[in-house]
């Protein structure tokens, strides 16, 4: 051992009930066993037996940079990503310019490196400007220095389904994959929020469930025959659950995502007319939260991912129809999962790891994250105290924005540290 | 009372209490002097996000009776995303000295969202949000088939109230199927299965698409104006069309019992979703609907504003 080496004492490795030791040396896990010894100069952190996964792997953020620096820069996404257990987060590409070219992808991928919190990598946009017209150059994209692999339009549908087709097929060519946002445009002019019984009573244009899951359903068709890897952002309906459900058991290579407020929050919430839950896609019922809950514990659902999109005060602070959609999620996805999945018996830990970590980054195909806890694989761990009540606080978090729905609802863990890179970049809650 | 933002908000005794109110500010209308003081150096801003002119001259005429001040605020426009923000104007008039403020909005949702957001502490009365509730609206139709199928006393128990047209974007079809059933009255909601919002099955009242088929029951039929571009956005094929599957010509008409009475809240299609023989026949009650719109948002102003201890129409010392 060195003086730059780490020995985390009591950890429960993905929440087993071994308790273990491991030394963390030149960013990577040397040894993990029981009753390590640190030498001379080694820094020992007590983890007092607390949970300990692979570093977390967000698939879908919004870093707002650049162009809305106001709302979130990379540096503060990270710092939020860092208290949240991430060790590597996806910059969606809807910022201003766009992130359609190479030299904007890798001009977020550097400004994520000289940060150093988390792994910053790019998602690039499927078309120019979002504008669902032509194909980015998502080769030049993915040879540049950010090595994009996925690639997503999210915040607007590839709704043409030529452009679809050529999208899945040309991304072939180096292994990426297309993050579809499910949204059928002309069924969802001018949509508020879940159609239903309550979007007819409140009076707010309904953002109806078919026009999620027929994209998804024409989507995952077009990827069978084109034998092309396809990726479902933010899932929210029963529907689409056994869409993907269908899909798996008939081969297709596709992989979905929920956010965790599709886990926990339901439409109820619109009555207030409060804009702060307001997102896209819309809270649906409890019966579509129940049905995402089933599919993320069977594995029809393979990850959390969080859509964490930041908004300016004023693009809540108004009328809901004025207001803007989405909702922070970095730091509090850890607790609004321990509470939906954990508390509830539907999912272990391990499976946890598997969620946010393994199988996000196997869909991204990032090396180096989501890798198993044994010696010789890169020191990014979450440690996660599985018992730590928290009350979220808007003021209190890391974002530039406060727009979290979950204000002063009490989450049952708290992500207690996160190594990334083998440093620890949060230690008992706090940026270390 | 602190504020009226939905017919929801209101049980049957205090809708109830509402027309009585009204019944008895009605009648100063017919006095030489047709003013109360009870309002007296309280202020009333009119805020009107949405062109509304037969809604604002209603209420200024019913703040004026009851000697509120009035300051009225319009803006010009539909921009749901920019332009002038909903906090800021209220802010602006509730510093003017605004103690109600009666708001006409493009959005659902914004009366209560300007009452319970905390910018404001004045009391908030809904004229109308986007194509979500018009209370007074429902109010004023409330007194109207009270003062001719109740003899003007009580609630609307047993009468059957038939509602025609654009439901899925009226506001006024919501506050009237919520406040007409509080009332005790039974609504039958008549319109193209496009116009029919998703889940009205979980409303309280029952829904027709075949006009013909319910009009002989009806005590009462309310006519709603229908926006000839909906039919470019395909609820229907053409105005000629809708009128004939839905208009109230007079033929149609003829099929009503003799009692029967119809309303319409304004302003008309005539041609449309009414004729005008029809609509100026002497069963048609759209006029009356006019004057007692500016008795019960008398009302509304006075069980909002006035000290819970003063009594209507007294004379202050």
């Amino acid at each position: 051992m060195t003086s730059t080496d780490i020995l985390i004492r009591g950890v429960r490795p993905l929440g087993g009930r071994d308790v273990v030791d491991l030394v963390i040396s030149e960013g990577r896990i040397r040894d993990i066993g029981s009753g390590l010894m640190g030498t001379e100069g080694a820094r020992v952190i007590e983890a007092g037996g607390r949970i300990c996964l692979p570093g977390l792997v967000d698939l879908h953020t919004h870093l707002r940079e650049p162009g809305r620096e106001d709302t979130e820069t990379i540096e503060t996404g990270c710092q939020a990503a860092a208290l949240g257990g991430y060790t590597a987060v996806h910059a969606m590409a809807n910022t201003q310019p766009v992130a359609d070219t190479a030299g904007v992808v890798e001009q977020v991928w550097r400004r994520g490196r000289e940060i150093g919190l988390c792994e910053v990598v790019p998602v690039g946009a499927v078309t120019v400007g979002l504008g669902g017209e032509r194909l980015a150059e998502l080769g030049a994209m993915a040879e540049s220095a950010a090595r994009v692999r996925v690639f997503s339009d999210d915040g607007i549908c590839v709704s043409d389904p030529l452009l679809m087709r050529r999208a899945l097929e040309y991304v072939k060519g180096f292994d990426g994959v297309v993050a579809q946002h499910a949204q059928e445009p002309r069924l969802t002019i001018g949509a508020q929020m879940n159609e239903g019984a309550l979007s007819g009573e409140l009076g707010l244009p309904g953002w109806p469930a078919v026009a999620e899951e027929a994209i998804i359903a024409r989507d995952v068709l077009l990827a069978e025959h084109v034998g092309s890897r396809l990726h479902v952002c933010h899932l929210s309906t029963r529907g689409s659950v056994e869409i993907i459900r269908w899909a798996k058991e008939r081969g297709i290579d596709v992989t979905a995502e929920v956010t965790p407020h599709h886990l926990m929050l339901t439409e109820d919430l619109a009555r207030s007319y409060d804009p702060l839950f307001k997102v896209n896609p819309p809270l649906r019922t409890i019966e579509d939260v129940e049905a995402v809950r089933a599919g993320l514990a069977d594995g029809t659902i393979d990850i959390v991912a969080t859509d964490h999109a930041p908004h300016a005060h004023e693009d809540k602070d108004c009328e809901w129809s004025a207001g803007a959609f989405g909702m922070l999620g970095l730091q509090t996805a850890v607790g609004v999962v321990a509470e939906a999945m954990v508390a509830t018996g539907s999912m272990t830990w391990e499976q946890v790891a598997d969620r946010m970590s393994v199988a996000p980054a196997r869909i991204a195909r990032l090396k180096d994250q989501g890798r198993p806890l044994i010696p010789g694989e890169p020191a990014h761990l979450t440690i996660i105290d599985p018992d730590a009540p928290w009350t979220v606080r808007p003021e209190l978090l890391a974002s530039r924005s406060r727009n979290t729905p979950y204000v002063e609802r009490t989450l049952p863990a708290s992500v207690w540290a996160t190594f990334f890179q083998g440093q620890p970049t949060v230690l008992e809650g706090s940026l270390a | 009372m602190r504020h009226l933002l939905s017919a929801t908000d209101l049980d049957r005794d205090q809708a109830v209490m509402l027309l009585d109110t009204a019944a008895e500010l009605a009648s100063v209308t017919d006095r030489a002097v047709k003013k109360l003081p009870t309002l007296r150096g309280r202020t009333v801003a009119n805020l009107f996000f949405e062109d509304s002119t037969r809604t604002r001259l209603s209420f200024e005429a019913a703040a004026k009776r009851l000697s509120a001040d009035v300051i009225t605020f319009t803006a010009k426009g539909s921009s749901v995303s920019k332009g002038e923000s909903l906090k800021d104007t209220a802010l602006t008039l509730e510093a003017m000295g605004a103690q109600a403020i009666v708001l006409r909005h493009h959005a659902s949702g914004a009366a209560q969202r300007l009452a319970e957001s905390g910018w404001i502490d004045a009391s908030v009365v809904n004229a109308g949000d986007g194509t979500h509730e018009h209370p007074t609206q429902a109010l004023l139709d409330a007194f109207t088939l009270r003062q001719h199928l109740r003899d003007g006393e009580g609630d609307l128990s047993g009468l059957r109230v038939v509602i025609v047209g654009d439901i899925l974007h009226s506001r006024v079809a919501r506050s009237n199927v919520w406040l007409l059933r509080t009332l005790g009255a039974q609504v039958t909601l008549v319109a193209p299965p496009t116009l029919v919002p998703f889940g009205v099955d979980s409303w309280p009242c029952a829904v027709s698409y075949d006009l013909d088929d319910v009009l002989p029951e009806a005590d009462a039929v309310m006519m709603l104006r229908v926006q000839a571009e909906r039919m470019t956005a395909a609820y229907f094929p053409s105005a000629h069309e809708y009128s004939r599957r839905y208009g109230l010509d007079a033929a149609r008409a003829s099929a009503l019992a003799e009692h029967a009475v119809v309303l319409h809240p304004g302003p008309m299609n005539r041609g449309m979703e009414i004729t005008a023989d029809v609509a100026d026949s002497p069963r048609s009650l759209v006029v009356d609907q006019v004057a007692n719109g500016v008795s019960v948002r008398m009302a509304v102003l006075y069980h909002v504003l006035a000290d819970p201890g003063s009594v209507l129409g007294e004379e202050p010392a």
